[in-house]
């Protein structure tokens, strides 16, 4: 049971770490200024929950292990996210894509978390809770402003909206450690669609249905886009053991 | 024989009383109510903290600069501890705290939950400007220079200001 906490938290850990490292890629490099530093806070927001749920993994793991440990020194097998925050970047439309898909399932977790009987996980949940209703909000008008946009920014989110759909099922599909723990993913399937739905009518885009689906992040199994994405993300601490600020 | 003197909290909060936030520097961490408690144990001095945004990094460095101003005092046994329940909202930030950050040109957060709603293209929160006291002001983005910010601009006086928004 400890062994399953441990592997959820940091599921939930590297969840977030993934997909803020993806957004932080953006850093100087968005669209227009506002929105450059909008996708940045987002991955602050995202890097500081990991934070939390890499700290409490430590606690509870009670090795010596560190937040720092988790992130830097973990080759990609050991990491627990899903395939589709470990997807590139691509263009704008696939980075509100995705961040609108994934802030729509995350919304729906944390709501769930926030009364958790594990004190630790319902006090991250509750506090980043705020956060993501920003994170919601922001991407939704987003995928509206695309979809319901020019002929190009229509083009490209239903470009992403086939790159990127494949990796849907995977958010609902329980792992064995989530089994274990007694979260049950596969229940927020309903409303994340229903918000789905509401927000593709208004962008005039289609629900997607794509039948080809990959699963396997949350067990280990991963893209090549994980490896590429860490060997940057940890060079200086593989390069420097033992470095700090 | 050496008689442990008794530390009184009351000098604890005056210490922290001088600590301030390394992102908005008018304001101290009891301004912004982000210290939940002080604890005497012994000779031990702990300090409870909570942060205001996750991803906020000034935490790191406020839990530095509350040690330093503790050891500054002559404490050395310092504990620093970070809760993150009950969660911070700007409802917790003193009313002396609002006033200094429109003095200092950024807009002081509103009541919480007037618009903090969900909806898509909510209208813009009436924000009044901390330089002409306007309310004819509008949002530029809703992310700002820091977690806390988001941009405003004033339609009269046409400065752009940050706002404290409301969490």
């Amino acid at each position: 049971m400890k062994e399953a906490l441990i592997n959820y938290t940091l599921h939930l850990a590297d969840n977030a770490l993934i997909l803020g490292h993806r957004n932080s890629e953006w850093c100087g490099h968005g669209p227009i200024l506002e929105q450059d530093i909008a996708i940045t806070n987002i991955s602050l927001d995202l890097i500081g929950q990991a934070r939390n749920f890499y700290q409490y993994a430590a606690l509870l793991k009670a090795d010596g292990s560190t937040e720092d440990i988790f992130a830097y020194l973990r080759d990609a097998p050991e990491f627990k996210n899903c395939l589709l925050v470990e997807q590139p970047r691509g263009d704008w439309a696939v980075t509100i894509l995705r961040q609108f898909l994934f802030s729509n399932y995350q919304y729906l977790l944390y709501q769930q978390l926030q009364n958790n009987e594990d004190e630790q996980i319902a006090a991250i949940a509750a506090k980043a809770l705020k956060e993501v209703v920003y994170h919601l909000r922001w991407s939704s008008e987003w995928v509206i402003r695309l979809g319901d946009g020019t002929e190009d920014s229509n083009q490209r989110i239903n470009k992403a909206i086939d790159e990127l759909s494949p990796f849907i099922s995977e958010l609902f599909q329980p792992a064995s450690y989530e089994k274990e723990v007694g979260i049950d993913v596969s229940l927020l399937a309903k409303d994340w669609m229903e918000k789905l739905t509401a927000v593709f009518e208004e962008a005039t885009l289609s629900i997607p249905a794509n039948p080809n689906q990959h699963t396997g992040g949350k067990e280990g199994k991963h893209s090549e886009h994980l490896s590429a994405l860490l060997s940057e993300m940890q060079q200086l601490q593989r390069a420097y053991p033992d470095s700090e600020w | 024989m050496v008689k442990t003197r008794i530390i009184p909290v009351e000098k604890i909060w005056s210490i922290l009383e001088t600590v301030t936030d390394p992102e908005v520097p008018v304001l101290t961490i009891t301004d912004l109510g982000i210290v939940r408690g002080v604890k005497i144990n012994d000779d031990q001095v702990e300090v409870i903290i909570t942060p205001t945004y996750t991803g906020c990094p000034a935490m790191d460095m406020i839990a530095m600069n509350i040690r330093l101003a503790l050891i500054e005092n002559g404490f050395q046994n310092i504990k620093i501890t970070s809760v993150l329940s009950p969660v911070w909202t700007t409802d917790w930030m003193s009313e002396a705290g609002r006033q200094k950050l429109k003095e200092y040109g950024i807009a002081p957060p509103n009541p919480r939950q007037q618009v903090c709603n969900n909806d898509l293209f909510a209208q813009d929160e009436a924000v009044q400007c901390p330089l002409c006291n306007s309310y004819h002001t509008h949002r530029i983005s809703e992310f700002g220079s820091t977690a806390c910010k988001s941009l405003y601009q004033c339609d009269d006086c046409r400065e752009p200001f940050d706002y404290f928004k409301c969490h």
